[in-house]
């Protein structure tokens, strides 16, 4: 099969098709149905960290309702939901956990960074236990700038979330795809958190140098 | 004073008693016993490090008594050298300093001798160095104060993670090899688990089994974590696991200028900004003096900020607990749209819903909107009360609520008392405390209120005592909103850099959640020298394993319901 | 009897689903999409269902409501664009995340700077949103913004605003902010009053 372009009005138009895009045109009319299913049930995470999350239980409440976007069945186990919403900072402590629960959620998934924080580090940015960004770790599909965005902008992102669902295709998407997708490494509560796909750099850069002092016994 | 080795702290600015490390033992065992200091409030460390060569480097921990009846403080100081600082620790008699100790030994490194379980709390066992001490460095670490002076003129932007070898916020011991490194956080966690597991003989032969509740977990209102062991569903041992959102405020905040901390506080409790920021602008203002006394009518915008602030988050601690109860979310709904209205209030006034910097060294940001005033009014005379009556109807009385409610998670007066309890949960024990009237501040003494209290200390009271809570605040607030002069909000003229006198200070409000303290020291240069947040909710959680110890596992999240924490604040 | 308390509830929760009719019916049709509808749903007789159907209709934001700040330009007779800002840096010195850089230039001949900024940065996943910059600016030339729906997908590329993203006319600010655009205004007439008379 080819690749097509999952441009959602392609289907829509009147003008004649070659006969050789006939196949692909059954995919895109399937492709929409497809996502609108999903865009119509996207099932968070209940998973709050900071602040935001706050503002994300405001938007689940009755003023903003996410409820009119089909999501408001807001699930405590990551292997019964669709989208993980990062609401806030995450920490180098917390970051294990969340890689964890990311590879935990069954595909198609998805992860909308809530917050300044979960974006890129957020006012806390320069403390020692705060991560630079969820996407340092997992990828992100929607950055919602703000802190903490209203409830209002966290619609709005997951509005660009149903975006995004919506210009996938079938046929494209990494989760029909052959080659297996690899789970992300979890990260290493080390001297500083250890990302294991950093194992060369940290020993090119460590190694060369002489051990530090034996950092006084550690227990007391 | 009684004891020849209490020597008066002579430093300008200071007060209190600096007391040698062999007898803080016996002076504080004597301050308890015989002079009523029964309440430790705050235990915190600061690093007195300098350059220069005459002066000698020390750490110096920090002890805030008060009396439960009352009053002022005394204030102990234990002064240790830098290189291997150990302290006698408090717990066996104060036990409410036990996460205090292990916070002061997490970040500044300091061994307290007899800690039963000296371990790590909020970073994890095995990092790398003492954070808060004056000489370890973060990733990114520019200067030591701000503002930097790469942002301005020359201001190329940059980010800084793209100037790390790793792209992240990381760097290790030179001669580390990640290869060999094993994790010793979880198992030194449930060593020391077992090692509290109490005997329990029931008749069923059963094996004991370790069960995490959290991080992720639906029950725990954030990222907060349980290691609790069971027999059967009997809980043996439970040890709280925090630090899943340590912030470094503290550290952030050391190098911030005084102003600055003003939003990063919003941050804290995030439920209750507006007593966070009352906390931080009373304690710098003890620092600066008369100078910066808030005018009237700022007093007053101060008072039905906290107030509001105090229902606002008394109503989403109901829903909660309820929702923990088993009712899922019908509860948290309603008590949702009181708090939404109560937000709109704080959005137009201080521009933000949660986070309202709203305060000031002198005063408050800004004068009530238009149309505002009548709208708190309404709110405060019509709605609130006939929505919190509601809710009273209809939960108070509810048989489910009372069942799972009554004699659930006891905590006894003494215990409250000596586990360094504040707020909701030391008053529901039977303990008139609240620092509105113990030791008043601001213009709390010109209202007329009752210290809500109830005497069975359980998981009911805790609820009623907040729904008592919230119509004293709506007392105030009708005397406050009544009397609300006109006038100016603000003396002085706001500058963007205040000048703060060298000395110390440990300004405390009554937060929604206790007794929320700021210890700050300055060396009058315009960024903190230390920097501490006496943060209730993390305190309050020191008697949660003596609360469920012999409880059901079932009762574990409704305990910590009704402690009500917000994970902001216990990790800061 | 036991149970009271439960059917009590009970009754509690039923009438507010009741009210959810009654005020439906009442305002008969108005209570949705209309200004006073919203309006009425967020006040203090707000009863039944209390939805703002975003993103049909939205919250009004108050005047005092603050997200990602900008800069104002005002528009000269020769519709060049004229910042307000002159680079004099206070913002981004008391900027608590310390996320505001500003390149500042000099006049080649008199080596005195330039009042207006080469590039303005602020980066807008560590700003904080406090308000301080806007406080503390003595040419009232930075304010808060109103636009809370800058939701990307990718924040590498977009997610640090420079002067252009930032730069807006005194005419927006105007329409989103007239009470502080008014009080600004008076205040700049009034410098610029002392300035003519020296
Ligand atoms: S972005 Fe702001 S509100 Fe959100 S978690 Fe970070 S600090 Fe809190
Ligand atoms: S925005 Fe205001 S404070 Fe900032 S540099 Fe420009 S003129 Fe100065
Ligand atoms: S709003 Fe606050 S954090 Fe954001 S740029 Fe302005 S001063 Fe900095």
């Amino acid at each position: 099969m080819t690749e097509i372009n999952a441009s959602p009005n392609m289907n829509s138009s009147g003008y004649e098709m070659p006969p050789e895009m006939r196949q692909n045109i059954a995919i895109t009319t399937l492709d929409k149905i497809w996502n609108m299913g999903r865009r119509y049930s996207v099932w968070p995470m209940m998973f709050g960290l900071a602040c935001c999350a706050i503002e994300m239980i405001c938007t689940a409440a009755s003023r903003y309702d996410l409820a009119r976007f089909g999501m408001e069945v807001m699930r405590p186990s990551p292997r019964q939901s669709d989208l993980m919403i990062v609401s806030g900072t995450v920490t180098k402590k917390m970051i294990p956990q969340i890689v964890r629960l990311y590879n935990q959620m069954p595909e198609p998934k998805y992860v909308l960074a809530m917050g300044a924080c979960a974006s890129g580090g957020g006012p806390f940015k320069e403390g020692y236990n705060v991560v630079s960004g969820v996407d340092k770790y997992i990828p992100v599909d929607v950055y919602v700038p703000g802190c903490p965005p209203t409830p209002q902008a966290l619609l709005h992102g997951l509005m660009k979330l149903q975006e995004k669902i919506d210009s996938e295709s079938i046929t494209s998407v990494r989760w029909y795809q052959k080659e297996a997708i690899e789970a992300i490494p979890v990260p290493i509560l080390g001297p500083d958190i250890i990302d294991p796909r950093d194992f060369p750099t940290i020993k090119s850069l460590t190694q060369g140098k002489p051990a530090a002092a034996e950092p006084a016994a550690e227990t007391a | 004073m009684r004891f020849s080795a209490l020597k008066r702290d002579e430093r300008a600015g200071y007060e209190g008693h600096i007391v040698p490390a062999s007898s803080l033992l016996e002076v504080a065992k004597a301050l308890r016993d015989e002079d009523g200091f029964d309440l430790l409030s705050s235990v915190t460390a600061v690093d007195y490090l300098t350059d220069n060569e005459e002066e000698e480097s020390f750490f110096e921990v920090v002890y805030h008594l008060y009396k439960s009846t009352g009053g002022g403080a005394e204030v102990l100081r234990v002064q240790v050298p830098r290189e291997n600082p150990v302290v006698p620790s408090l717990v066996e008699l104060y036990p409410g300093a036990d996460f205090q100790e292990r916070e002061a030994w997490d970040l500044m490194g300091i061994k307290f001798e007899g800690h039963p379980d000296l371990r790590r709390i909020l970073m994890w066992e095995g990092f790398a160095g003492h954070p808060l001490r004056k000489d370890w460095k973060e990733v990114y670490f520019e200067e030591e104060a701000k503002p930097f002076g790469n942002r301005w003129p020359g201001g190329q932007v940059y980010r800084v993670e793209d100037q790390n070898p790793y792209g992240k916020n990381n760097q290790y011991p030179d001669g580390f090899d990640p290869e060999s490194w094993v994790e010793t956080e979880d198992p030194l966690l449930y060593e020391n688990l077992e090692k509290a597991a109490r005997e329990y003989t029931e008749d069923i032969d059963t094996e004991q089994v370790v069960v995490n509740l959290g991080p992720q977990h639906p029950s725990t209102h954030g990222v907060f974590r349980m290691a609790v062991r069971l027999d059967g569903e009997t809980i043996v041992a439970l040890k709280p696991v925090m630090g899943y959102l340590h912030r470094n405020h503290e550290k952030i905040g050391e190098r911030n200028t005084y102003i600055m901390n003003m939003p990063f506080t919003d941050r804290l409790d995030y439920l209750a900004s507006m007593s966070n920021n009352f906390g931080y602008a009373l304690a710098v203002e003890k620092l600066m003096g008369d100078k910066v006394a808030p005018p009237e009518r700022a007093e007053y915008l101060r008072v039905i900020m906290a107030e509001l602030t105090r229902i606002s988050n008394h109503l989403w601690a109901i829903g909660f607990l309820l929702n923990d109860l088993g009712a899922f979310f019908t509860p948290a709904l309603y008590a949702i749209e009181e708090r939404e209205l109560i937000l709109d209030i704080f959005e137009a006034t201080a521009g933000s819903r949660m986070m309202c910097n709203y305060f000031r060294f002198g005063g408050v940001a800004r004068d009530l909107p238009a149309g505002i005033l009548p709208r708190m009014k309404d709110l405060v005379n019509e709605r609130l009360p006939r929505k919190i009556d509601e809710l009273d109807l209809y939960l108070s009385e509810n048989e489910l609520v009372r069942s799972r409610g009554e004699g659930v998670g006891i905590i006894t007066p003494e215990d409250a008392i000596a586990f360094s309890a504040t707020g909701p949960v030391l008053r529901a024990s039977g303990v008139p405390y609240d620092i509105r009237r113990a030791d008043p501040y601001s213009i709390y003494d010109r209202f007329k209120f009752d210290v809500a209290v109830r005497y069975h200390g359980d998981v009911y009271d805790r609820y009623m005592i907040r729904v008592d809570e919230m119509r004293q605040s709506l007392r105030i607030l009708k005397q406050a909103l009544k009397d609300l002069p006109e006038g100016e909000i603000l003396t002085g003229h706001n500058p963007y850099q205040v000048r703060v006198p060298a000395g110390e200070a440990y300004g405390r409000v009554e937060g929604p959640k206790g007794e929320l303290g700021y210890y700050i020291v300055s060396n009058g240069k315009p960024s903190p020298w230390r920097y501490h947040v006496r943060a209730p909710s993390f305190i309050n959680l020191t008697i949660l394993e003596k609360m469920c110890v012999g409880q059901k596992v079932a009762d574990v999240v409704v305990n910590l319901g009704s402690i009500d924490i917000v994970l902001g604040e216990v990790d800061r | 009897m036991y149970g009271l308390g439960i059917l009590k509830g009970m009754w509690v929760t039923l009438t507010h689903f009741v009210d959810t009719f009654v005020d439906d019916l009442r305002w008969l049709g108005r209570r949705y999409y209309t200004p006073e509808g919203i309006a009425h749903r967020s006040s203090k007789d707000s009863r039944g269902i209390f939805t703002v159907q975003y993103p049909e209709e939205k919250l009004p934001v108050p005047e005092e409501f603050r997200y990602i700040p900008f800069l104002i330009y005002d528009i000269d007779e020769n519709g060049e664009h004229q910042d307000r800002c002159t680079s004099c840096g206070i913002c981004a010195k008391v900027c608590p995340p310390q996320c505001i850089w500003i390149v500042r230039t000099e006049d080649p001949e008199t080596k005195r700077p330039v009042p207006e900024p080469v590039e303005f940065f602020i980066d807008i996943d560590i700003c904080m949103n406090c308000g301080y910059c806007s406080e503390y600016c003595p040419f009232q030339a930075i304010r808060m913004d109103h636009d809370y729906e800058l939701s990307s997908f990718d924040r590498h590329a977009e997610h640090i605003f420079n002067k252009e993203r930032l730069s807006k006319p005194a005419a927006y600010y105007n329409e989103i902010r007239p009470v502080n655009f008014a009080i600004d205004e008076a205040e700049r007439a009034e410098k610029a009053a002392k300035k003519a008379g020296n």
